[in-house]
């Protein structure tokens, strides 16, 4: 049975027969206490447990402290700190010279939902096969503490004074933009962010995380919204969420009752289950799920879950009918036409 | 009078959107099946439908297919254009006109034809009223080719190629030629020199524009990926990569071997571009003026994480939206100089049709070989206009994917690499790609700072010591760029220095110049930057050297000088920049402009020291 340890075979390591120490990166340069790192810890928790092959990631990030994170997990996965705002277009041309890679990419609520909006939106219709996790915390980080695009109105910020403008709703725009897979958490809440992001992983296209991450040198106050105080006192899980890999069928019967729990079948064989907690909610309802956002925009609730996903729609590799050899691998056979093609096209000229 | 034979201009001023341009073509392709030499040169606005348009084709048995300013015979077709086109004509030269424009002729000093347009397009039972205004188009056709004896035969095979063949237009379009060829016969009589006499001129030469030519290079050059985003001049360039793909990179399995995405806009379309060629692929973009500007951002990250892209410019006049159908050569300074802080930068600069072709492909090379982004400066004129060509050659070189370390090679070093490391002391690092399942593969690829080995760092002397490999890798580069092409002249002490799109009227200029001010002039065409020894070496060698370009502030001069900073005094600036493609007359005049008082010199070739001052007054 695979989910036992074989003789002879340490523990701690799993079926690709790497440690979770194979899945770390560099040192944080981050603050002590900081969202984005326990998120790297979740991604390499959930990397590890889910025997992903770090050879076969490619990480991505903008510009700004979550993009510097794609350093401090997985230093055996390719990785591109592209530009600020310009994270969607590098992984979108990347993701063609080889299709069967999955991306991970890092953004913060600067670099998507200010800079970077009209990148963000496009990804989505697009579909990449990508997870976009977007470390949100209200405020600029490196640059001391400005206001960000998501930030909520009347937040007061040292030096900043009052915000006077409306905030960006990650999840709302990525689901206005046709996004196949939106979820929110909670950076407080590893056990929820974890699951959430193999559940996104397994996804096959683009993958929104919205991870309310607090930031606790500018914007940790209590009454902010985007603190880890706030999170905890106003966070409304729809659900309870487990990811179970392919052909683990064994657990799902044994622990988890008909009735309370919601099965979503992912697209790599994985399985969803989402334990009801009074909600009943559908996340493959698309008009349900724009109905949760905005109630939970009414009521300042921290609505977290796997708020939608659809597993129907390709993903954008697929609606180029590449080859199956990945196309950085292909040779001048393959690219170059035959010598033949040269009087065709000469011919075709007048 | 005298006839003019092989030799002459014809101008059409039609309404933006008439459907005037299968006409055009039809009178271009026809002179060229008979073999003289011939080009054609849409001058239109930026518009769908309505604003006046010209369409000027020359024909000229000595092979000068630049443009010509002198207007020998001009159509009139569009009544808001009418006393323009009238008052444009060279004196002798020719005007015909659709009669239904009711506006006073007055010049006795040119033949003057009217033709009924719409009224044998009405009468004609042939012609469905719903295509009356575009077939209306051939009736000139047919009256200009009875006029100056466009032969029959070849303007069927015209338009056979035109409708791809489709025997319904062909035959209405064809009927209309011959109603206006009829009707001319029975009712014009010949009253100017201009004739058309068959050549063999054209043999074996074809028809292309330089953004369909480019494309095409591009897939012989295993184009794998492509970004881009809508843009005149530019987007026939991509529209035709999706034209030839299918065709040219046909598997029997129905997969692909590539892709090409239209972006959101220039930021993504760099964006995806560096992505891909980061991840292994031949990648490139085309775009104008506008679209760079944007992409300029991208540009810096891909110099500075060493990322082959090919970037094609077909050169729009700006500043800013400017003249955004009107062509120029003033992108230079910019692609150049691109990105903040220090970088370099490699550019080609196709010169025709054919050369479009050549460094559709070869510009995968040079940029794998270099892992830099690689520009190609092309400009409207050679991007959209037809030009005969030489037919394209398969290319003669295999594909060069440049320092590419996979799995078996980094066993053989046993992991030990380093992203950034000068091994062969030329400047050019190796790299890995994604999906190289070797553990040591990986790197992080950053615009921040950096060392050997990818590592981000700030440390000052790793800092400079990267950049100064940078400089290096760019000096290597040099070795892998296309010569510059010299037309020599016996005896010249003085020089021209250009590039692009201007050499046929650059050598119709000097022509001139040697004919009737005794100048002997060699002529270098520069075909990238950084500038190669033989450009240096063209300078020393010469007395004057006058730098011609279509700019207003001579951006190659500039360059130039300050390449040659001893010679500086020596390159003298012939720059012009109106939109429209160069005239041997501009480039004569600016040349007598500033050489004034010039003596025909036949003294032997100055050495630097003698060759200091600029032509005594």
């Amino acid at each position: 049975m695979s989910a036992l340890p074989m003789a002879g075979v340490p523990a701690n390591i799993n079926t690709v027969g790497l440690t979770k120490n194979d899945y770390r990166g560099a040192p944080t340069t981050l603050c002590a206490g900081c969202g984005h790192n326990s998120i790297s810890n979740q991604i390499i928790a959930a990397m590890y447990e889910m025997s992903v092959l770090p050879e076969n990631v490619i990480k991505f990030s903008g510009i700004g402290c979550s993009s510097k994170s794609p350093t401090y997990f997985m230093n055996r996965s390719f990785g591109f700190n592209s530009l600020h705002g310009r994270m969607p277009s590098i992984a979108t041309g990347a993701h063609f010279g080889d299709h069967s890679l999955k991306g991970i990419g890092v953004s913060g609520d600067g670099d998507t939902a200010s800079i970077g909006m009209g990148q963000f939106k496009h990804v989505m219709r697009r579909n990449l096969n990508m997870v976009y996790i977007v470390e949100n915390n209200g405020v600029y980080g490196l640059t001391k503490g400005q206001f960000s695009a998501t930030a909520e109105r009347g937040l007061e910020l040292k030096k900043q004074g009052a915000n006077p403008y409306m905030p960006v709703d990650i999840c709302m725009e990525a689901l206005i933009s046709n996004a196949t897979f939106v979820a929110r958490s909670f950076a407080g809440n590893a056990k929820q962010v974890k699951e959430l992001l193999k559940a996104a992983f397994a996804h096959n296209g683009i993958a929104v995380l919205d991870i309310i991450s607090p930031c606790v040198t500018f914007n940790n106050q209590d009454n902010a919204h985007y603190s880890y105080a706030w999170g905890r006192d106003h966070e409304e899980p729809l659900h309870d969420i487990t990811y179970i890999a392919p052909r683990n069928e064994i657990v799902l019967e044994r622990e988890l009752a008909e009735g309370e729990v919601r099965e979503v079948a992912m697209h790599d064989g994985s399985v969803i289950i989402l334990k009801n907690l009074g909600k009943g909610y559908d996340p493959t309802n698309r008009f349900e799920a724009l109905r949760a956002l905005e109630e939970a925009q009414r009521n300042n609730w921290l609505t977290t879950g796997l708020i939608y996903v659809s597993t129907e729609k390709p993903a954008l590799a697929e609606t180029y009918n590449l080859v199956d050899t990945p196309l950085n691998r292909l040779t001048d056979a393959d690219l170059r036409p035959a010598p033949a093609m040269i009087d065709k096209v000469n011919a075709l000229m007048f | 009078m005298n006839k003019v034979v092989n030799d002459f201009s014809i101008t059409v001023g039609t309404k933006n959107g008439s459907g005037s341009s299968t006409a055009n073509n039809t009178i271009l392709r026809a002179i060229f099946k008979m073999g003289i030499p011939v080009s054609g040169k849409n001058l239109f606005p930026s518009n769908i439908q309505g604003l006046p348009t010209w369409y000027s084709i020359r024909a000229s048995k000595d092979g000068y297919l630049g443009r010509r300013d002198e207007l020998d015979i001009v159509i009139a077709i569009n009544p808001d254009s009418f006393t323009r086109d009238l008052a444009s004509v060279a004196p002798g030269g020719a005007f015909f006109y659709a009669d239904d424009i009711k506006l006073p002729i007055t010049r006795a000093d040119i033949a003057i034809y009217p033709m009924p347009i719409k009224e044998l397009v009405k009468k004609d039972p042939n012609i469905p009223a719903d295509y009356r205004d575009l077939v209306g188009n051939m009736i000139y056709v047919g009256a200009l080719a009875r006029m100056i004896g466009i032969d029959i035969e070849k303007i069927q095979a015209a338009l056979t190629f035109h409708f791809k063949g489709k025997q319904k237009p062909i035959d209405m379009n064809f009927h209309a030629v011959q109603a206006g060829m009829e009707w001319a016969k029975a009712n014009l009589e010949k009253k100017d020199p201009f004739y058309l006499e068959p050549m063999n001129k054209t043999d074996g030469m074809i028809m292309a524009d330089g953004n369909t030519a480019a494309a095409i290079g591009s897939v012989f050059g295993g184009a794998q990926f492509v970004a881009w985003y809508p843009i005149t001049p530019a987007s026939s360039l991509a529209e035709a990569i999706n034209d030839y793909m299918p065709m040219l990179r046909k598997r029997e399995d129905g997969k692909h071997t590539y892709a090409v995405v239209q972006a959101e806009d220039e930021l993504a379309a760099i964006g995806m571009t560096v992505g891909a060629g980061w991840s292994g692929l031949r990648s490139m973009t085309s775009t104008s003026g506008p679209g760079l500007s944007l992409m300029t951002e991208f540009a810096g990250l891909a110099y500075y994480a060493e990322v082959p892209v090919v970037i094609w410019d077909v050169q729009r006049i700006g500043p800013s939206t400017g003249l955004p159908t009107r062509t120029s050569q003033a992108d230079l300074s910019f692609t150049v100089g691109m990105g903040h802080g220090d970088s370099d930068s490699i550019v080609l600069l196709p010169g025709d049709a054919f050369e479009c072709f050549e460094f559709g492909w070869q510009a995968f090379d040079i940029a794998e070989r270099m892992q830099a982004p690689v520009f190609v400066l092309s400009d409207l004129d050679m991007g959209m206009n037809q030009w005969m060509s030489k037919p394209f050659e398969y290319p003669k070189t295999p594909m060069d994917r440049g320092k590419i370390l996979w799995e078996k090679d980094l066993e053989e070093l046993k992991g030990n690499w380093g992203r950034y490391l000068d091994k062969d002391s030329d400047g050019i690092p190796y790299r890995t790609l994604p999906g190289n399942k070797h553990p040591m593969s990986a790197y992080f690829t950053r615009g921040t700072g950096h060392d050997e080995y990818a590592k981000y760092t700030e440390d000052s002397s790793v800092f400079i010591r990267n950049m100064q490999r940078l400089k290096k890798k760019y000096e290597t580069a040099k070795k892998y760029l296309p010569k510059p092409v010299l037309h020599a002249a016996k005896g010249a002490t003085v020089g021209i220095i250009a590039y692009g799109s201007t050499e046929s009227a650059i050598l119709e200029a000097r022509d001139q110049l040697t004919r009737d001010h005794g100048m002997k002039i060699d002529i270098l065409r520069v075909r990238a930057f950084p500038f190669t020894a033989e450009v240096d070496e063209f300078v020393r060698e010469h007395e004057q050297v006058y730098v011609v370009e279509m700019n207003r502030d001579g951006q190659l001069h500039q360059l130039l000088s300050l390449a040659n900073p001893e010679a500086a005094t020596r390159l003298i600036s012939v720059a012009y920049g109106d939109g429209l493609p160069a005239s041997a007359k501009w480039i004569r005049e600016g040349i007598l402009a500033k050489s004034a008082g010039e003596k025909k010199s036949t003294a032997k070739k100055p050495s630097l020291k003698k060759s200091n001052k600029k032509g005594a007054k």
